[in-house]
């Protein structure tokens, strides 16, 4: 299945760098990371919400907007968790506001296509581990919008 | 906070330094402090002002074989860092200093003897609020010459040496998890499986994981006599026999290596980097589970 048109984009954008913009703009994806707001979570996160198998100790919450779109929010405790900001930030950018439906399709695939270089064995795994929650969330609230 | 490293009863106190060590060196031309990850985001995310990176896998692995880099590879690349044979090297990293020590391993192989490591890593550089930045240096590229070429045989094992180990008894440790050393996984936790096709660990070796050596909350490695209590009591190490570690490509072996090594003064220690991933896929070699 295709990718949203705005994660396409970024994934097109940073294939067009070499190995050194690459990093950079990872890195410039890491210092825009916004921690989940107050009013939606507070330490300590509930565990229901940890994503399994990240070495960084990140979080993600989905919020339904008024429209049914979904609205993505991540904590990232560990302060070397450089990679969890960058992805967190590249998936709050270029998902937040699609419906369920959609965001629940993402292939957590696309971890290698934003990182190449830059992902290593460990991280690897808990880079996509971060991608499968969002679709798990996605997936829980499709179902609602089925129920409902 | 940590015992000073001058009172952990170390055999080899002066491989190790403290950060304060490294604060009072940022400046000093014979030191060159390296960074080496295994996440290669982390360097470029912020580092100690004036250190360099290091990436295990494109500095010091050749990128063809499975092996390290030749003379002319370990020429160029301490010509690149600036680095003479008078450069005293500092390596620090991520994960308690794992990669660190791997790195530090690989230079041994060269003969660079003028090497340390920087107690605590990263995690302790950090956790005391020390600077960081993300600034390149730019040392003056040298024209480092090595005088021989690259010396395997005191600090690393091929499988042969493995199998002739294990007909004379010889001390082993396995360093992975319980569950790798038990055979009920082929891969670190929350790691991909790297294609080993047999799980267990190689007749007679004994489980210590790697950090177990270290302290948690900073990185720091443990004193002596806790060491000694971990591998010398518990496991029944000797330090005086020839001894063998091996994880599951030879990094976090080179961590237990440089415990046994330097801290406890093992006399004969070798790391076996073809480790689990080349032990669990030979036809016929000898597995115990």
């Amino acid at each position: 299945m295709a990718l949203p048109k705005k994660l396409e984009d970024v994934i097109e954008t940073l294939e067009l760098f070499d190995p050194s913009d690459r990093t950079g703009m990872l890195l410039s994806y890491s210092d825009q990371f916004r921690e989940v707001p107050r009013e939606i979570a507070t330490r300590p996160f509930a565990k229901s919400h940890q994503i399994p198998q990240c070495e960084s100790d990140a979080y993600a919450w989905a919020m339904k907007r008024p429209d049914g779109g979904l609205d993505l929010h991540f904590a990232v405790e560990n302060p070397s968790g450089v990679s969890a900001r960058a992805l967190a930030v590249i998936l709050q950018k270029t998902l937040s506001g699609l419906p369920p439906s959609e965001i629940a399709q993402i292939d957590p695939a696309i971890v290698e296509r934003i990182f190449r270089q830059n992902i290593s064995m460990g991280k690897g795994l808990g880079l996509m581990s971060m991608v499968q929650a969002v679709q798990a969330l996605a997936k829980a609230a499709a179902a609602q919008d089925t129920h409902a | 906070m940590a015992t000073p490293i001058s009172e952990r009863g170390y055999a080899h106190p002066d491989v190790l330094v403290s950060t304060d060590w490294v604060q009072d060196h940022l400046q000093d031309p014979n030191v060159r402090i390296v960074e080496s990850n295994e996440d290669t985001l982390l360097y470029s995310s912020g580092h100690i002002p004036g250190a360099v990176h290091v990436d295990w896998t494109s500095d010091l692995n050749d990128q063809i074989r499975r092996d390290y880099i030749s003379r002319e590879g370990f020429e160029k690349l301490m010509s690149r860092i600036g680095a003479t044979k008078d450069t005293t090297v500092v390596f620090y990293g991520d994960k308690n200093n794992w990669w660190a020590t791997y790195a530090f391993w690989v230079f041994q192989l060269f003969g660079h003897t003028k090497a340390k490591v920087m107690d605590g890593g990263r995690l302790k550089w950090e956790k005391e609020g020390r600077a960081t930045t993300r600034d390149v240096p730019s040392h003056s590229p040298t024209n480092y010459k090595s005088s021989s070429e690259r010396n395997d045989l005191p600090h690393r094992a091929y499988r042969d040496d493995v199998m002739a180990h294990i007909k004379k008894q010889g001390q082993l440790v396995d360093v992975r998890s319980p569950e790798e050393y038990a055979g009920t996984r082929l891969h670190m936790p929350d790691y991909p499986n790297e294609g080993a096709l047999r799980g267990g660990h190689i007749p007679g070796a004994k489980s210590v994981p790697w950090a177990r050596a270290i302290n948690p909350e900073d990185g720091s490695f443990k004193t002596a006599t806790e060491l000694k209590k971990l591998y010398c009591e518990d496991q029944k190490l000797s330090p005086s026999q020839e001894t063998i570690a091996y994880c599951r490509i030879g990094e976090r072996s080179s961590h237990t290596w440089f415990a046994l090594r330097y801290l406890l003064g093992f006399s004969n220690v070798r790391n076996y980097d073809g480790s689990w991933t080349e032990w669990g896929n030979m036809v016929g070699v000898p597995i115990e589970k």
